[in-house]
């Protein structure tokens, strides 16, 4: 079994079998993502403690986010996972034709997200809703002036732009691994036993879909009850 | 080797994501109090589960790649729950009344 599994150039000279090697990149990359949940939960933890000092303040700052821009957002990051891990699937199953599709889909979808996120700043900097730069809204200045709440709403904008921008960074990242194994992918050999670069690249999209499933209620939601 | 898992599953997966998305979204506008919370970040947790164990397989995970799931969620616990131990008695006067 492990002799002949050398034949296939997909097996690293370092690996005994097949199997050997893809435990071993799944839990390399787990690793990563596991350095990964705390990088972003060093960010959730900044957020409560904002939110447990200020918690009116969060309210009034919440109100000028767009839920139905970021709702979109949500389902089309969701979709973009079931279209990755569609793509691992055609790759374990030997479909190069749709391995190929569904990495471009799940592209497509990530660049929807992105363009979206980017009409969202681009609407917060019309606002006046960009700590330091451009913090130019009346209502929320007023407001803070007249003792409504304390704390000043830059700090849930800054969180907010912190979280999401480095949640962008990595859906930016993530597109072009998955561009560059979309081209790398024309000659086949990412199917069958060589499907892990495709199974690792899904681990880090859907890990990075989990990040905003919490970041969507945490931004957008909360206080909207109100 | 790998688990070929039906097309099925995942369709299935995908949807249950986008209604819990939809009941999350339709239930903020409801005024439950501090419960507004704690469903918002339930809905959320249940998701990521689902998210986990069907899309990145980690039901499948062998030992050493357990390790290192929990070690970062384990890690996120620390993080959390030393900080707030903190932040949270601040205001606790119990010992310094005269």
């Amino acid at each position: 079994m492990a002799h002949s599994d050398h034949d296939n150039p997909a097996l690293g000279h370092h690996w005994e079998s097949f199997e050997q090697q893809h435990q071993g990149n799944v839990m390399g990359m787990w690793l990563f993502l596991s350095t990964e949940i705390m990088l972003f939960s060093g960010m959730f933890l900044a957020y409560f403690i904002f939110r447990m000092l200020y918690p009116d303040m969060f309210t009034a700052a919440n109100h000028f986010q767009n839920v139905f821009l970021g709702t979109v957002n949500t389902a089309v990051l969701i979709m973009s996972s079931v279209t990755m891990v569609l793509a691992v699937r055609s790759a374990q199953v030997g479909n190069n034709r749709l391995l190929r599709i569904f990495l471009l889909a799940t592209a497509f979808l990530g660049l929807v997200f992105l363009g979206i996120k980017a009409y969202e700043y681009y609407e917060h900097w019309h606002e006046g809703l960009v700590p330091g730069l451009h913090w130019t809204n009346a209502e929320l200045i007023a407001d803070e002036a007249k003792g409504i709440f304390k704390g000043s709403a830059q700090i849930y904008f800054f969180m907010y732009f912190v979280m999401t921008i480095i949640h962008a960074l990595h859906m930016t990242v993530g597109l072009g691994i998955v561009l560059t194994l979309w081209w790398r992918a024309r000659d086949g050999r990412f199917l069958k036993e060589g499907f892990d670069p495709i199974e690792l690249i899904g681990l880090y999209w859907h890990f990075v879909d989990v990040v905003w499933v919490f970041l969507f209620p945490l931004l957008y939601l909360l206080g909207k009850q109100g | 080797m790998a688990h070929i898992v039906p097309v099925r599953t995942y369709l299935m997966v995908g949807l249950a994501l986008i209604l819990l998305t939809a009941i999350t979204v339709a239930v903020a506008y409801v005024d439950l109090g501090p419960l507004n919370e704690v469903v918002a970040l339930a809905v959320a947790a249940i998701k990521a589960t689902l998210i986990v164990l069907i899309f990145m397989n980690a039901r499948y995970a062998k030992g050493p790649t357990k390790l290192f799931i929990f070690m970062g969620l384990i890690m996120m616990a620390i993080f959390m729950v030393f900080t707030m131990d903190d932040y949270m008695t601040r205001q606790w006067t119990l010992f310094t009344q005269p």
